[in-house]
């Protein structure tokens, strides 16, 4: 079931778009915002809402990178490892950020603090390597600096 | 010192211009102009005399674009323009600058973009990454409603124009300007075919202008200023100023606003700094992930469309990626052929298929199981990423650096292939 205030935050964006599906995807990040990710069910949901097939909404939610249909940990780190990267060192971040985690990408620390990702370029490619924990940009990245960054993530 | 229009005012530490920090530096000054006088056919050919070309990659005459759109009392409505904000071209990172520092720059291009077809809603399309860049448009958008520069009978001119922000789901498809349209109307980013050009059929099946952040930035100062003057900013026939960038092993990795046709060796010695201590320039790819390798030979190229086209490669966005003599080139190769596997929507064979398989080759060649005929098979796949054979320019972008690398290091794959192990790896 989605909430009264998924529901309302969603039908705020369809104010704004002609179709329904339009605002699929915001919807499902709506979701996310709320949840940490976007379940079967809350799939089918917003597929009702928005007069969608569940292959349908599916079929969009597993296009994009940044939706996530696979529960999620309190953080999530995503590791850039497109080409800028990948010259200035990624190969030495991804060791580190794996083995200091204990996780490969794809999965969750098992006290449930951390999902680590891998990311296309993030369009900061003056500051590589670089990573996103949640919402913010980390650049110029080297181990010290990763040990301390995750520490201010509990 | 040349002038630098896009970025003059974008203070070191990045924070924003805010909408009266914009106006004390001429802000909306080309808007009022345009609402206060001009028709938007005056609008097009001020833009199509200026030489203005757009600056996502393709290059393409904008006010030539906008020409394209229906205008006047029978055109469908509502028309849209959209702002490409979806940066997701490897090595790129100049839109988020000027989204970043001068977000208002952005918005009072595509409100001129939109009173130049008669657009009735505008959408900046950004990529769900840039969270800062998010914020303080979001912040400009809310100042440009307030003091009337967007909405109902704008300035009293007549003309309403609604402008949303949408943030992406994320795939690099969503640069492609069709993709873009499917993503907004909350579809996979497929392409879809040309003809119908979006101009005609776009959003919805309405008339859509799709333009590149840079861009629309450039149009408040080819209004306000006139097309002679962006002409002479630059120093060739393709006018105005470029956004240049350079990443990798350099002294001073950065973004640099410079006349057009500035130099590969002025942008990679003057303003990048050289190449860091220890290490010595092989190549670089002079647009992004999807143009092709250039080397040493290549250095006095002037950094517009036509000098770098006649030198083998593309402009594309402007930004360099260098490679160095203690980075692989095989391994480089392997890493942008992955991006292109990985990032292919799936909706034509030649790239869904063939770079799958181009990517497995070379992932094979990095950890020491390169085949004889390994090349031979490379070669013979890419050429079926050429235009023609696809919906759009993902596969044939993913063949320039593939192609170019085989050709200028062609020793270092063969080296891989001879020894089966990576000479770059201990």
């Amino acid at each position: 079931m989605l909430t009264a205030e998924e529901r309302q935050e969603i039908k705020a964006e369809l104010e704004h778009y002609p179709t329904k599906q339009a605002v699929c995807i915001d919807a499902m990040k709506i979701v996310q915002r709320h949840r940490g990710w976007v379940s079967d069910e809350s799939i089918r949901d917003i597929g009702e809402l928005l007069g969608m097939s569940v292959a349908d909404l599916d079929g969009v939610a597993t296009f994009y990178n940044l939706i996530h249909r696979k529960p999620v940990g309190r953080h999530v780190v995503m590791v850039c490892n497109s080409v800028s990267c990948w010259i200035m060192g990624y190969e030495t971040i991804r060791q580190h950020l794996t083995s200091r985690l204990g996780i490969d990408f794809g999965e969750t620390t098992p006290d449930g603090r951390f999902t680590l990702l891998p990311i296309v370029c993030l369009g900061a490619c003056d500051r590589a390597p670089a990573m996103m924990i949640d919402d913010q940009f980390y650049g110029d990245l080297d181990p010290a600096k990763i040990d301390q960054l995750l520490e201010e993530f509990k | 010192m040349p002038e630098k229009p896009l970025t003059q005012h974008i203070p070191a530490d990045r924070q924003a211009l805010d909408l009266r920090a914009y106006e004390s530096v001429g802000g909306y000054e080309g808007f009022r102009k345009a609402l206060g006088g001009m028709t938007p056919q005056a609008m097009q050919q001020v833009v199509k005399d200026s030489g203005l070309r757009g600056r996502g990659g393709a290059g393409f005459p904008t006010g030539m674009k906008w020409s394209f759109t229906p205008m006047g009392a029978d055109a469908p409505h509502p028309k849209y323009v959209v702002a490409n904000a979806d940066e997701m071209e490897p090595g790129t990172f100049k839109d988020r600058l000027l989204m970043e520092g001068n977000p208002h720059q952005l918005i009072e291009g595509l409100a001129l973009a939109g009173f130049a077809i008669e657009a009735d809603v505008a959408f900046i399309f950004i990529r769900g990454e840039y969270t800062l860049a998010q914020e303080r448009l979001t912040r400009a958008l809310a100042e440009a409603y307030e003091a009337g520069f967007l909405g109902k009978d704008i300035l009293k001119s007549g003309y309403s124009l609604e402008m949303r922000l949408h943030v992406s789901g994320g795939r690099y498809m969503c640069g492609e300007e069709t993709g873009l349209l499917n993503a907004l109307e909350g579809k996979r980013a497929n392409p879809r075919a040309k003809p119908p050009f979006p101009q005609v059929s776009g959003l919805w099946g309405k008339p859509t202008i799709v333009n590149n952040v840079e861009t629309l930035s450039n149009i408040p100062h080819i209004v306000a200023k006139g097309a002679e003057w962006f002409k002479g900013l630059s120093h060739s026939p393709d006018a105005g100023t470029k956004l240049y960038g350079a990443s990798g092993k350099v002294k001073r990795p950065g973004i640099w606003e410079l006349p057009m046709s500035t130099t590969i060796r002025e942008l990679l010695e003057e303003h990048a700094g050289g190449m860091r201590d220890g290490v010595r320039f092989r190549g670089l790819l002079p647009g992004g992930a999807s143009t092709d390798f250039l080397v040493e030979e290549h250095l006095d190229t002037p950094m517009d469309f036509t000098s770098v086209q006649n030198a083998g490669s593309r402009l594309g966005t402007g930004t360099m990626i260098v490679l160095d003599d203690q980075t692989c080139p095989v391994g480089m190769t392997s890493n942008l052929t992955a991006f292109f596997a990985q990032e292919s929507c799936g909706w034509c064979t030649p790239c869904w298929s063939g770079l799958g398989w181009a990517k497995q080759i070379l992932a094979a060649m990095e950890e020491g199981h390169g085949k004889e005929g390994d090349l031979d098979k490379l070669s013979f796949q890419s050429k079926f990423w050429s235009p023609g054979h696809t919906f759009c320019a993902l596969a044939p972008g993913a063949a320039e650096p593939l192609q170019s690398a085989l050709k200028f290091f062609r020793e270092d794959f063969e080296r891989h292939i001879r020894e089966q192990r990576c000479p770059w790896r201990a």
